[in-house]
């Protein structure tokens, strides 16, 4: 009798940049369904994180209340981490942001916490650019109540229950593009030879990286109808394009014929290699990413994959010009510059 | 399909790579394979199986386990040469395997009385005459296992009792008396005709008279000697062959040996020499050995246990003569040699440094043991091969006269117990067959079954948490007692707590992993939470590309894939699980939504004589 993970790893496992194996990257086991996307998604940070050869400590994991809010309990445990109150995760996150800009910012959401509760901080925290990564489980019900309808359930999808949502979704990923986000990606917690590649581009973009990730809600809306489930989402999954993330200083090796493959070279000098490219779709075109998905809501299909990226984004701190150097390594002296500074303020605003 | 291969030299002919095919666990022999000490273990006795019932305090259970398989639990749990301990996933996992060998002892020296257990003989006589030669381990498992059958068995033994090798050339000190002639009687006590004091010098002779069938198990049963190396004659009364020094140490006919004494060889009989000759007077006991340390033949325990006891041992030294004084051995001459490879061959060259001269009052020579078949007339139609040994059918043992069955070292030279029994319950197989008219080609089946643990949620009826803990160390007594002492056991054996934490430490890897390919909804949860990265989702392709392309490449490949066909998602993938160090948490079945993931418990029985 047990719900125990074994402490033995592979003895082969492969080593990172600083020398960590995947182990060091890893979360307590998981108390959610048995077979829940969210899990997925949380492997799939964990795996990203590590071959980024990011310092774990380096790492803030945020998150609101729900189902996939308690996922980062089951990954990164090396990094910091704050619970925060529902749908209030952006302000946390803003927050922990404008005192340490140093950091990288994985906030982690769900369809209830970002598209009913959290709606409100969701669009500001968007049209703010801050620079973070936002990643959204998705899947289209409330699991920790029960499995009712949320705001992102599509039209016409079946309940466990039996019932039908009448309700109009809440798609988030063109709510994030018509707020001005700078990177917008779609993805699926069953296909992460996608997820990895589209969350690693997310933590290297400078600026408000959103995926929205839908991730089965295997107790309560994997049913027949339900346009969240498994198979559904399989049968009806369109990708923009295969992505590739090739970090600075490596070799662009894949090779592809003329036309078929596009690379974005992201702030810090990685690139998005992007192959097999939906015609009429350019990523770095807001209006083409909004069409193309407009499309596929009228075909029934999931479109994923990246969807839009601003490589010239510019995030919070420069846009408002605050300090480059950590809050809590300011000391008195610069914290307190003194009444002649005050002085000085005031006299400019007379 | 993937592309035709043109080979490398040119030639215009071109093969086919094909994508795997799903494993077929209907075959017994996959997940036979995936319990390495068992499949390892030439008797294939259920490790796991036994061990789970040592962990829940079934001594006598466990012991049973053992003696269906293995005949003789107790022995073998003290000087069995482990071929199942290199094997143990355990060991692939961290530094050490289970102590298998001594988790048996624990189940021998803790059961009840299991004289209501064993089998009774339950059929009418078949009228049919069985002669066994030897008393040793092969001869008595042919026993056990005829005697059930209803033949009339006659075993002869040249000395006094049974046992053979177990008695002649394993010390006290390492195998108690007691608890031998406790397993040899279970055998003895089957309505067996005992013959002893009794050395059969003439195969011809036993079959004149009426035999219906012959067992061979006579050992290897000759010691090496060094008849050549000078001195060898003059010194005779102070140079002895380790063996039969050994047996008649056992028996009682050698008591003392000088206080000095050299012995030669790295086997595990020179181990047993050397410490025996520490118990029989020797202050100052020396093992020296042609190749280097590690490349000894002696197991690593037994190493360690005569260095504990203070005796060196000085690798790398050939013997170059007896040094005799006045008639009297003084002692003996060694050229220092190292090793020069070439391969996997090895030559040992002289370091060009004067001789060393090692003084000494007794020399044992232990430098290895051959058949011996002067009693075999070879006008009887048994054929012999180039290296004197019986010409042998490896699987049935039978040998060219058809009634003649050999097994144990006496087959195909010296091995150990272990092997010696496994292949006396085939020969028995055979000899079964034989004498009820039957083809001793067409074998028995291996018993298997294969049913779920799993008793619900989180909860399966096998103790799935893998435990950290290092190997326990089985306590000894004081070098000093020990030493003081030739019939007292060194080793005292686990205690119930340390047996419990030690056989905790088994993976159980009986539990399968049964994966049914038709529930998969590629969750990929098994994939997440596997604590070692074993299992996969991936296109198919052939074997060699597919153990590349796992999340951590299948570099073992002594170890098999596990690979599913179609899943039903049409993703155009399929599942391939690396077995090599799967731990047999569970992890993958308790996370598994749909149940395509179970664990089932596979057991594998060897069929033997009679069943």
């Amino acid at each position: 009798m047990s719900y125990f993970r074994p402490g033995f790893r592979h003895p082969e496992l492969p080593k990172n940049d600083l020398g960590y194996t995947k182990q060091q990257y890893e979360g307590a086991i998981s108390t959610l369904c048995a077979g829940c996307g969210h899990d997925s998604i949380s492997a799939a940070i964990v795996q990203s994180v590590f071959e980024l050869s990011i310092a774990p400590h380096q790492v803030a994991k945020l998150s609101g209340i729900g189902c996939s809010s308690k996922t980062p309990t089951y990954f990164l445990s090396n990094s910091h981490g704050f619970n925060s109150v529902h749908g209030r995760m952006p302000s946390v996150a803003t927050g922990a942001n404008l005192a340490n800009r140093d950091m990288i910012y994985i906030g982690v959401s769900g369809d209830g916490d970002s598209a009913s509760i959290g709606m409100g901080q969701f669009a500001h925290v968007v049209r703010r650019n801050l620079n973070m990564m936002y990643v959204v489980m998705n899947n289209g019900c409330y699991g920790l109540t029960k499995g009712q309808d949320s705001a992102t359930a599509d039209v016409g999808s079946r309940s466990k229950a039996g019932s039908v949502n009448r309700f109009e979704p809440i798609d988030l990923a063109s709510v994030a593009l018509q707020l001005g986000a700078t990177f917008v990606a779609r993805s699926f917690s069953g296909d992460k030879e996608q997820l990895v590649p589209l969350i690693k581009a997310a933590l290297s973009h400078s600026g408000f990286a959103l995926i929205d990730v839908v991730s089965p809600c295997v107790t309560f809306n994997n049913n027949p109808g339900s346009t969240k489930a498994y198979d559904y989402v399989r049968q009806h999954m369109q990708t923009t394009s295969l992505v590739d993330f090739v970090p600075m200083a490596e070799e662009i090796t894949t090779a592809y014929g003329e036309g078929e493959s596009r690379g974005v070279t992201m702030h810090d000098g990685s690139v998005i290699q992007l192959h097999k490219l939906r015609t009429e779709w350019n990523p770095e075109d807001r209006q083409s990413a909004l069409n193309a998905l407009a499309e596929s809501r009228e075909r029934g299909e999931v479109l994923t994959g990246l969807l839009y990226v601003e490589r010239d984004s510019r995030e919070l701190h420069e846009t408002i010009n605050s300090t480059r150097t950590p809050l809590r390594t300011l000391t008195e002296k610069e914290l307190c510059p003194g009444s002649s500074a005050l002085e000085t303020i005031n006299n400019s605003l007379r | 399909m993937r592309d035709p291969v043109v080979r490398g030299d040119g030639s215009t002919s071109i093969f086919w790579k094909l994508p795997l095919k799903p494993t077929d666990i209907q075959n017994g022999d996959y997940f036979h394979k995936v319990v390495d000490c068992q499949y390892a273990c030439p008797a294939h006795t259920p490790v796991p199986e036994y061990i789970r019932l040592i962990a829940q305090g079934r001594y006598t259970d466990a012991y049973m386990i053992n003696w269906v398989a293995n005949v003789f639990p107790g022995v073998l749990g003290r000087t069995c040469d482990r071929p199942c301990e290199p094997a143990c996933r355990r060991g692939r996992v961290e530094e050490q395997p289970v102590a298998i060998c001594r988790l048996k002892r624990v189940a021998a020296d803790n059961k009840s009385d299991v004289a209501e257990r064993l089998p009774k003989v339950s059929v009418a006589p078949t009228g049919k005459k069985v002669a066994l030669i030897g008393g040793g381990p092969a001869s008595l498992t042919v026993a056990r296992d005829l005697a059930l059958c209803g033949h009339e068995l006659h075993l002869f033994d040249e000395h006094s009792t049974a046992g053979g090798m177990m008695r002649c050339e394993i010390p006290s000190f390492r195998l108690p008396e007691e608890v031998l002639n406790e397993e040899v009687d279970y055998i003895l006590d089957m309505g067996v005709q005992k013959h002893f004091n009794t050395l059969v010098t003439s195969l011809k002779g036993v079959l004149e008279q009426g035999y219906d069938a012959v067992f061979v198990g006579t050992g290897a049963p000759k010691g090496r000697d060094l008849p050549d190396l000078p001195g060898r004659e003059e010194g005779a009364a102070n140079i002895h062959v380790g063996l039969s020094w050994l047996a008649n140490v056992a028996f009682g006919h050698v008591e003392s040996i000088g206080r000095r004494v050299l012995v030669l060889g790295g086997g595990n009989t020179a181990m047993d020499c050397c410490r025996t000759a520490r118990r029989l007077g020797g202050a100052d006991v020396k093992v020296v050995v042609r190749s280097p340390f590690a490349e000894m033949k002696a197991s690593p325990w037994e190493k360690e246990d005569a260095q504990h006891e203070g005796i060196p041992i000085l690798d790398n030294h050939v013997p170059i003569d007896f040094v005799i004084e006045s008639g009297k051995l003084v002692g003996m001459r060694f050229d220092r040699v190292h090793a020069i490879y070439d391969g996997a061959k090895r030559k040992l060259v002289s370091t060009g440094q004067p001789p060393v001269l090692l003084e000494c009052d007794d020399v044992l020579i232990a430098i290895g043991q051959e058949n011996s078949f002067p009693w075999i007339e070879r006008d009887i139609g048994i054929e012999f091969d180039k290296w004197d040994l019986p010409a042998l059918d490896e699987v049935t043992l039978q040998s060219s006269l058809p009634k003649v069955f050999f097994g144990g070292d006496a087959a195909f030279g010296p091995k150990n117990i272990i092997t010696a029994v496994a292949q006396a319950h085939q020969a028995a197989v055979s000899m079964h067959l034989f004498l009820s008219g039957e083809d001793v080609r067409v074998r028995p089946s291996p018993g298997v079954s294969l049913v779920s643990q799993k008793m619900g949620i989180h909860e399966w009826i096998y103790d799935n948490i893998v435990i950290n803990d290092e190997r326990y160390v089985v306590p000894q007594v004081e070098v000093e007692a020990a030493l003081s002492d030739r019939l007292l056991e060194v080793e005292l054996g686990y205690e119930h707590a340390e047996a419990l934490r030690e056989a905790l430490r088994c993976l159980n890897c009986d539990a399968q992993t049964v994966f049914t390919a038709e529930r998969c909804i590629e969750c990929d949860a098994c994939v997440d939470v596997c604590p070692v990265d074993c299992i996969n989702f991936l296109e198919n392709d052939e074997e060699e590309a597919l153990r590349q392309n796992l999340r951590i490449p299948a570099a073992n490949l002594t170890q098999s894939l596990y690979v599913s066909g179609d899943l039903p998602n049409q993703t155009g993938r399929i599942m391939v699980k690396d077995e090599n160090v799967c731990l047999h948490c569970g992890l993958c079945a308790e996370r598994c939504p749909t149940a395509a993931w179970d664990m089932q418990k596979f057991l594998y029985t060897v069929t033997h004589a009679g069943q």
